[in-house]
C-alpha cells in the first residue's frame, strides 16, 4: 500500500462503527468509496455495471460490517467484499446468458454482442475483460496497488499462486498486445 | 515487448482508464448505506446520530480521501472528473428532492472538490468531453497529461492506430441481437418465406441517439423492419367488413437497382373510435437500480410519464411498482383524474433507495390483475435502462411467466431509457412474449410520440400474432430478399401453427415489409440459373403471371384460432409518397450496415429519395430522418 494513506484509523473506525456509531461508519466508507468503484470497474469493466455493483456492495455494506474481524486489515476485507459482490453479479450474468441461448431466433448470443462491443474500447480495459476471471481478478488487485501477499489474502490464495497468476495474465497481455500489432 | 507490460507502467494506464464515480450517485450511495446502517442499529441507537454527525463525517472522509490519494498525478484526474460530474449532473441534482436527505447534500460535498482543485482546470475540458457524452476520444489523447510520464508509453501501445477525430463508444454493456441480414434466396429453391411482423420502434432510437453523439450505430443495432415501421404511413384504412387492418401490396421499381423490383406490403390498423375504448389499467414497472439515476433516464422517464398521463382519461387507472433499487408498490391504484396524487408519486422515486424489491415483477402483475375489471386491458409498463433482475432470474423462467401472464390477459410493454447498459435482446424478447411494444425513448420528443401521439396503438392490440408468408412463382421471380424482419424470421410450418407466437397489430398501426425482387431474365440476377432447373420454372409458369401468393395470419385479441387472408402479387403498381419513404428507410439502413446489395447507390441519392417523399409529415419525424441520414453521410465520411 502507499505510505501517504493513513489506514491505521480504518480498524478503529469500523470497530466504533460495528458498535453503533454512525459517523465512524460515514467516514470509513466515504474515504474508501472511490477506490471500491475503481476496483468494481476493474472487475465488471463496464461504468453502469460499476455503478450497479457499487449500490449493491454499500446497500449491503452495514449489515456485512457485523461479520468483520478486526484483526484482519480492513481495506483486505473490503475487498474481498467487493471481489465476492463481482463473483455473484458475473454468475448472475452467466446463468443469464446460458439461458438466454435457448431464446429463439431473436435473441443474442452474449459473447458475441460482446466482442462487437470490445473493438470500441481502449486497448487494456478490452484486453483485461478477454482474461479470465481468475487472472482479471488477481491483476485488477494488483494494479489496485495491493501487494502480492495482501491480494493473495483477499482471494484466499497463496502469495504464490498471486504471483503465478500475475505472470500468466502479464503473458497474456503480451500475446494479446503481438496479436494486435501484428494485425 | 516485455517493457511495455510493467506493472508500474500498467497500473498508470489502468487508473487513467477508470472512470472516477459519478458524483451525485456517490452522494445516494453513501446515503443509501447510511440508512441501511441506522435501520440496523434499530430505533434506540438511530437517536444518537446528531443530524449533521454524518455530514461532518462525510466532509471529512472526502478531505482525507484528496489529501491520501496515492500519487498527485491520480489525485489531478480524479479530481478533475469529478470537478466536472459537478457540472454535468447539476441540472438533474437540483430537480432531485434532496432536502431531508441525511447525506444527499452533493452540492456541498462536491463545492469542497472543486475548490481543492485548481489543476484540474486544465483537464477538465477533456474529461467533460468524455463524461458528457460517455464516449472517449482516440486519436491525440489528452488524458495522457493526467498520468505519470512513465504510463505514456504504455498508453501509445495500448492505443488503436491514430484515428484523429474519430469519436467511439465508450465501454459499456449493451447487447443487441445476433442475426445476419437476411441473404438473396433463390426462389427455385426456396420459394417461400415467413415472418412476423413486428411493430417496434427501439432500433429508430437506438440508431438515432448513437448518430446525434457522433457515431455510426452498431451494425447489430440497426433492424431495417423497425426504422421503417418507427414511421407512421397512411395506408387506406380497411372499409367495411370484420377485417381488424387492411392489406395492400404494391410493386415499383428499386431505388438502388435498376434490375429489380420492391414488393411493398403494407398493413393498415383500424382506429376504433377512441371514445369507445375500455379503460385502461396500467401498472408502471420502474427500475430504480443507481444507473437509471443518470439525467437521459429516471427524470427523461418522469417526464415522459407525466406527459403520458395527460392522455389518460378519468376511468383509467395507474399504479406504480418499482424494482432494484427501492422495493415494491410507492402508488396503490389510482384512478387517472388524481393527476396530482400520481405525479407526487411519480417525483418522489429516486433511483437507488434501499434494496429489497426483488420481486417487482410479479408484484406488478398482482396489482395489474387486480386492477381489471371485465373487459378492461391491463398492461404491464416496464421501464429500465437495462437491469432486467425483475425478481425471476432465469430468463427461461422469466419469459414462461410473461407469456403465461399475457394469455390470461395483462400486456407487458418495455421502454428502454438511456445507453451504456442497454439490454437491447432481452427488452425486445420480453415485449414480444408479452404483446407488447418495445421502445426506446432517449428526448422528449420521442416520449411525446410513443406515450402521447401513438398511445392509443400501443395499448390496444387489434390483432394479435400476425404473420406473413409469402411463396414466389419461380417462374418470374429468380431471386428474393426480405429487407429486414432477421429476429422476427419463422420456420415455414410456424405460419399455420396457432401455438407459435408472432407480433401484433395496435389500433391505427402501420406495418410495412419490404421485398427486393429479381425478375426472371433480369440482368440484375445474382445467381446462375441452373441448367436442369429449367423444367421446374416452365410448370410455374403456366399457372399464371403473378409474383406470388401473400398469405397472412391473425387472431382477434384473446382468440386461439387464428384467420386467414390472402392475395396474389401482381407486378403492377405506382409508389406514393409513403412507399418512397419507405424504401429510402430501408436503404439508410443498409447503408447503415454492409450495404452490399446497393451497389454505388450512396447516402446522397438516399437523402435525395426520403427528401422527395417526405409528403405531408404532420409531426415531423420524417425531416428528422433526414437530417439524420445528413449526419450519418458525414460520419461515414470520416471513416
Amino acid at each position: 500500500m502507499d505510505m501517504l494513506r493513513d489506514t491505521s484509523q480504518d480498524e478503529e473506525l469500523a470497530e466504533r462503527a460495528i458498535g453503533g456509531d454512525g459517523g465512524a461508519f460515514a467516514a470509513l466508507l466515504a474515504r474508501h468509496y472511490d477506490r471500491v468503484f475503481g476496483l468494481a470497474y476493474r472487475l465488471t469493466g463496464g461504468r453502469a455495471e460499476a455503478e450497479d455493483l457499487t449500490q449493491d456492495i454499500c446497500a449491503a455494506l452495514p449489515a456485512k460490517l457485523q461479520r468483520y474481524d478486526a484483526r484482519a486489515r480492513f481495506t483486505t476485507w473490503l475487498y474481498r467484499v467487493v471481489v465476492n459482490a463481482a463473483h455473484d453479479r458475473r454468475r448472475r450474468g452467466a446463468a443469464h446468458a446460458r439461458a438466454a441461448q435457448g431464446w429463439g431466433d431473436w435473441e443474442v448470443a452474449r459473447q458475441a454482442a460482446d466482442a462487437e462491443t470490445a473493438e470500441r474500447i481502449d486497448w487494456l480495459t478490452r484486453a483485461m475483460r478477454a482474461l479470465p476471471d481468475d487472472l482479471r481478478d488477481t491483476l485488477a488487485l494488483v494494479l489496485d496497488d495491493m501487494t502480492h501477499a495482501e491480494a493473495g489474502e483477499v482471494l484466499d490464495i497463496s502469495e504464490g499462486t498471486v504471483s503465478w497468476r500475475i505472470s500468466q495474465a502479464k503473458k497474456r497481455l503480451r500475446t494479446l498486445k503481438e496479436k494486435e500489432d501484428g494485425a | 515487448m516485455s517493457d511495455d507490460l510493467e506493472l508500474e507502467q500498467l497500473k498508470a494506464a489502468i487508473s487513467a482508464a477508470t472512470p472516477a464515480p459519478d458524483a451525485a450517485q456517490r452522494a445516494r450511495n453513501l446515503a443509501l448505506a447510511q440508512k441501511n446502517f441506522e435501520t440496523l442499529q434499530g430505533s434506540k441507537d438511530a437517536a444518537r446520530l446528531s443530524s449533521d454527525a454524518p455530514r461532518r463525517g462525510l466532509f471529512r472522509g472526502v478531505i482525507d480521501m484528496l489529501r491520501t490519494f496515492p500519487a498527485k498525478a491520480t489525485l489531478t484526474a480524479t479530481t478533475a472528473l469529478v470537478a466536472v460530474g459537478l457540472v454535468i449532473y447539476l441540472p438533474e441534482l437540483s430537480r432531485l428532492p434532496a432536502p431531508g436527505d441525511l447525506l444527499g447534500a452533493p452540492e456541498e460535498v462536491v463545492v469542497i472538490e472543486v475548490d481543492d482543485a485548481p489543476v484540474a482546470t486544465g483537464t477538465a475540458s477533456t474529461a467533460a468531453a468524455k463524461m458528457a457524452g460517455e464516449r472517449l476520444q482516440t486519436g491525440e489523447a489528452p488524458v495522457a497529461t493526467m498520468m505519470a510520464p512513465q504510463a505514456e508509453l504504455a498508453l501509445d501501445q495500448a492505443r488503436p492506430a491514430p484515428a484523429p477525430f474519430v469519436i467511439v463508444a465508450e465501454a459499456d454493456t449493451e447487447s443487441y441481437p445476433e442475426a445476419d441480414p437476411n441473404p438473396l434466396k433463390v426462389t427455385a429453391q426456396e420459394p417461400v418465406s415467413t415472418f412476423s411482423i413486428d411493430v417496434d420502434t427501439a432500433s429508430y432510437g437506438v440508431v438515432r441517439s448513437s448518430i446525434l453523439n457522433g457515431y455510426l450505430p452498431d451494425p447489430q443495432a440497426v433492424r431495417i423492419e423497425e426504422m421503417i415501421n418507427y414511421f407512421p404511413y397512411a395506408y387506406a384504412a380497411p372499409t367495411g367488413g370484420d377485417l381488424p387492418f387492411s392489406t395492400q401490396v404494391t410493386t415499383f421499381g428499386t431505388p438502388w437497382n435498376p434490375g429489380t423490383r420492391i414488393v411493398h406490403i403494407g398493413l393498415q390498423g383500424r382506429m376504433p373510435e377512441t371514445a369507445e375504448r375500455p379503460p385502461l389499467n396500467l401498472v408502471f414497472l420502474i427500475d430504480t437500480s443507481g444507473s437509471m439515476s443518470q439525467p437521459g433516464k429516471l427524470p427523461l422517464l418522469k417526464q415522459s410519464f407525466a406527459l403520458m398521463l395527460g392522455q389518460l382519461r378519468a376511468e383509467d387507472s395507474v399504479a406504480i411498482v418499482t424494482y432494484a433499487g427501492s422495493a415494491g408498490q410507492v402508488l396503490a391504484p389510482t384512478p387517472a383524474s388524481e393527476r396530482a396524487t400520481i405525479l407526487a408519486a411519480l417525483n418522489a422515486l429516486d433511483a437507488g433507495g434501499s434494496t429489497a424489491g426483488q420481486a417487482g415483477l410479479q408484484q406488478a402483475y398482482a396489482v395489474a390483475e387486480a386492477m381489471a375489471d371485465e373487459g378492461e386491458v391491463s398492461r404491464v409498463i416496464l421501464a429500465t435502462d437495462g437491469d432486467f433482475n425483475v425478481g425471476l432470474s432465469d430468463p427461461e423462467a422469466l419469459k414462461d411467466y410473461i407469456a403465461g401472464k399475457r394469455d390470461s390477459g395483462t400486456y407487458l410493454s418495455v421502454l428502454g431509457f438511456g445507453r451504456g447498459n442497454l439490454d437491447d435482446a432481452t427488452m425486445q424478447a420480453l415485449a414480444q412474449n408479452g404483446n407488447g411494444q418495445a421502445a426506446y425513448i432517449d428526448t422528449l420528443n420521442e416520449a411525446q410520440k410513443v406515450l402521447v401521439d401513438q398511445l392509443t396503438g400501443a395499448l390496444f392490440p387489434i390483432a394479435d400474432d400476425v404473420k406473413i408468408q409469402v411463396e414466389f412463382n419461380p417462374a418470374t421471380v429468380a431471386e428474393y430478399r426480405l429487407i429486414g424482419y432477421e429476429t422476427r424470421a419463422l420456420a415455414r410450418e410456424d405460419f399455420n401453427n396457432d401455438r407459435v407466437d408472432a407480433g401484433e397489430i395496435g389500433a391505427g398501426h402501420s406495418v410495412t415489409a419490404l421485398y427486393e425482387i429479381t425478375p426472371v431474365g433480369s440482368a440484375a440476377r445474382l445467381t446462375e440459373p441452373l441448367r436442369y432447373g429449367a423444367a421446374t420454372e416452365d410448370a410455374a409458369a403456366a399457372v399464371s403471371g403473378e409474383l406470388g401468393y401473400l398469405k397472412l395470419r391473425y387472431k382477434a385479441p384473446g382468440a386461439d384460432v387464428s384467420q386467414l387472408i390472402e392475395t396474389p402479387i401482381r407486378g403492377e403498381g405506382a409508389a406514393s409518397d409513403d412507399m418512397r419513404f419507405a424504401a429510402a428507410i430501408a436503404g439508410f439502413g443498409q447503408l447503415l450496415g454492409d450495404g452490399k446489395y446497393l451497389g454505388d447507390w450512396s447516402w446522397g441519392e438516399a437523402i435525395a429519395l426520403a427528401n422527395g417523399a417526405r409528403g405531408k409529415d404532420a409531426y415531423g419525424y420524417r425531416a428528422e430522418a433526414v437530417r439524420l441520414m445528413r449526419l450519418a453521410e458525414s460520419l461515414a465520411a470520416q471513416q
